[in-house]
């Protein structure tokens, strides 16, 4: 188990989950959020991860064995993580309206399977899945920030954030400025999700690390650092644009992260995987590394989301099955 | 010096590759005075899943190619099955009991059956499709197209003839196939999934099962993803019924076995090719 970073002060040290305001935080921690160097000094200072040692624990817990009754709810909880997600070009309001529909009731065939927690689409078509999903209680989220590059200014990040949540936006999916975090301008790149998470309002901010672009380990843990000091909801692996998107590893660090996290502040900061994870085989090794590494705290779809699109279908294909007893198939559900 | 056997680890065929079973099982074979032959792979239902899967993934590709293409590789496996023919008589002998001679009839016929199959490829459409005269200003047509994914199970008896003539019809027209080889005569069928993995066929077209049916056949009877069912090799009717019974449900074409296992060596007919096919007519608009 990672080390916490710094001994908690036992008064902040609440489990309860509190509204995210960088102001909150610790004094070593708020201290740590001053200037370029007081952050490079902080994240610097993490303990670096053992990369070898992450893919080992990733890859033992992906063997265990869940089946029956223990797959049933883990399916089921899936389903609810899932932000349905169609992120192209070639969308129309037509395709969102479909979608928000599968959102709602992702087996037509069975009243008793559960919604997804949210469908997440370009800042335009947030208008369109608001109508769509009406008061069904799914959310909308819509990625912004000039996504998925992020290489826009940063007023016109912000101009696409506010479109986004005066739209009916529920959640905002930004995108860091790689660039500028490899480059080591952590401030910039502090100040940006500060800033983005103002114009946010109400809604929750998701912090997408776009990991494969990240390199190492170490650098996964200290975004995670970064983006929770600035006040994320959610930190993010990728926006599934880029190979490799979201890795079991990867996540099993980001999970180490929020957990340290809520340890020196007493403050709970979701996961979301997205990316590449388009079995319900896959999806259940996530679930049961959530539960080992972060706590059973974070196996609700308000601590946990998959981003996914095709994932949907496999879980449902599996539920099928565990219903039927035969092994269902493709053509028995939509293609998005 | 006395040199050590390699002894072959006999797995199974799918998607192009060769995995062992799921389930890490594997049963005795015996060759027909019930001698041990080898420890094959016992597949289970995961492992038909998984075969489906393959093949479902495969079938988009192969029912692209065009008929002249599928033709092609299907004289393909002949021509390398051909080359292992020493192998194949050898395997055959032993595992049916029966002379040098006559294995060796036999896997001349396995030949010849494939070059026949393959001839057929780009002749069918003509023979079972063609223009339909119509009352109506219409150009209207028909041509077959292949059905899908088709679950086989392969005749016990006859371990390479037998296998081919069932296959061969179904994959020529643009089917992929899952096929559940004999139970108690598994060498053939892994020798030609050997074959069919050097001979331009491409992976998950033709996938092959060992094991007891009981274990597989079920599964696929049952699949949702599966198109039709051969039950050639289902000796017992209680046990056709039941499986008919289960692809029942999603409408799967039948092939019902015969009472006894036909003899192999006579002309296959059109029958076992045109059993997978679906007829497509189209009415084109003509003459305004």
């Amino acid at each position: 188990m990672l080390k916490p970073v710094t001994p908690p002060p036992s008064s902040t040290a609440a489990t309860a989950p509190s509204p995210a305001e960088p102001a909150d935080l610790p004094v070593h921690l708020a201290e740590a959020t001053g200037s370029d160097a007081a952050l490079r000094r902080f994240l610097h200072g993490l303990p670096g991860v053992d990369q070898v040692g992450a893919e080992a624990r990733a890859a033992s817990l992906g063997t265990r064995s869940i089946k029956t009754t223990a797959k049933e709810f883990a399916l089921d909880l899936a389903i609810r993580m899932v932000d349905l997600t169609t992120l192209e070009g070639q969308d129309t309001p037509g395709k969102v309206r479909a979608l928000c529909a599968k959102a709602v009731r992702p087996d037509p065939a069975d009243p008793g399977c559960p919604s997804v927690a949210a469908v997440c689409v370009y800042p335009d078509m947030v208008g369109t899945a608001r109508q769509a999903l009406g008061a069904s209680g799914v959310h909308v989220a819509s990625v912004a920030t000039a996504f998925p590059s992020g290489r826009a200014a940063l007023d016109v990040k912000l101009a696409d954030t506010r479109d986004a949540v005066e739209a009916g936006a529920d959640e905002i999916d930004m995108v860091i400025d790689r660039g500028a975090f490899l480059a080591g301008r952590y401030q910039q790149v502090y100040d940006e999700i500060v800033a983005v998470r103002e114009a946010c309002g109400d809604a929750h901010l998701k912090v997408i690390f776009e990991t494969g672009e990240l390199q190492t380990y170490d650098n996964v843990r200290r975004v995670s650092w970064l983006a929770m000091l600035a006040g994320a909801h959610f930190i993010k692996t990728s926006t599934g644009k880029v190979q490799p998107a979201a890795t079991l590893p990867v996540t099993l660090v980001m999970l180490e992260a929020v957990r340290d996290f809520r340890e020196a502040t007493g403050r709970m900061v979701g996961v979301k995987p997205a990316g590449g994870i388009r079995t319900a085989k896959d999806a259940i090794k996530y679930l049961v590394t959530v539960n080992e590494v972060a706590g059973p705290d974070w196996l609700d779809p308000d601590w946990f989301r998959f981003g996914a699109s095709t994932l949907l279908n496999d879980l449902l294909m599996q539920r099928t099955k565990m219903a039927t007893g035969r092994y269902s198939g493709p053509d028995y559900f939509t293609l998005d | 010096m006395t040199r050590i056997d390699v002894r072959k680890t006999y797995k199974l065929y799918v998607g192009g590759a060769f995995p062992r079973s799921e389930s890490g099982r594997s049963y005795v074979v015996e060759d027909a005075k019930g001698k041990f032959l080898a420890n094959a792979a016992q597949a289970s239902r995961k492992d038909a899943r998984d075969a489906v899967q393959a093949a479902r993934k495969a079938f988009a590709g192969w029912s692209a190619r065009t008929p002249y293409n599928r033709g092609q590789v299907v004289y393909r496996i002949a021509e390398v099955l051909e080359s292992r023919a020493a192998q194949l008589v050898d395997e055959v002998q032993r595992g049916e009991g029966e002379t040098k001679r006559q294995a060796q009839a036999s896997v001349e016929a396995t030949v010849d059956r494939l070059v026949w199959y393959a001839g057929w490829a780009d002749k069918l459409a003509q023979v079972v499709g063609g223009t339909n005269p119509v009352a109506a200003p219409y150009f209207d047509f028909s041509l077959p197209e292949p059905t899908g994914v088709v679950a086989v199970v392969a005749p016990q008896e006859s371990s390479l003839l037998g296998l081919v003539s069932v296959v061969a019809p179904v994959v020529v027209t643009g089917n992929t196939v899952v096929v559940a080889a004999s139970a108690e005569r598994p060498v053939p069928a892994i020798t030609l999934s050997e074959v069919l993995a050097t001979s331009d066929v491409p992976g998950g077209v033709v996938n092959v099962l060992t094991g007891p049916i009981g274990d597989t056949v079920p599964t696929l009877a049952a699949h949702m993803d599966v198109n039709a069912l051969d039950l050639t090799g289902v000796s017992d009717p209680a046990t056709a019924a039941d499986l008919e019974r289960a692809a029942a449900e999603n409408l799967k074409r039948v092939l019902r076995p015969e009472a006894a296992e036909p003899d192999w060596t006579l002309d296959p007919g059109l029958d076992r090719m045109t059993r997978f096919l679906e007829t497509k007519t189209v009415w084109h608009p003509v003459g305004i």
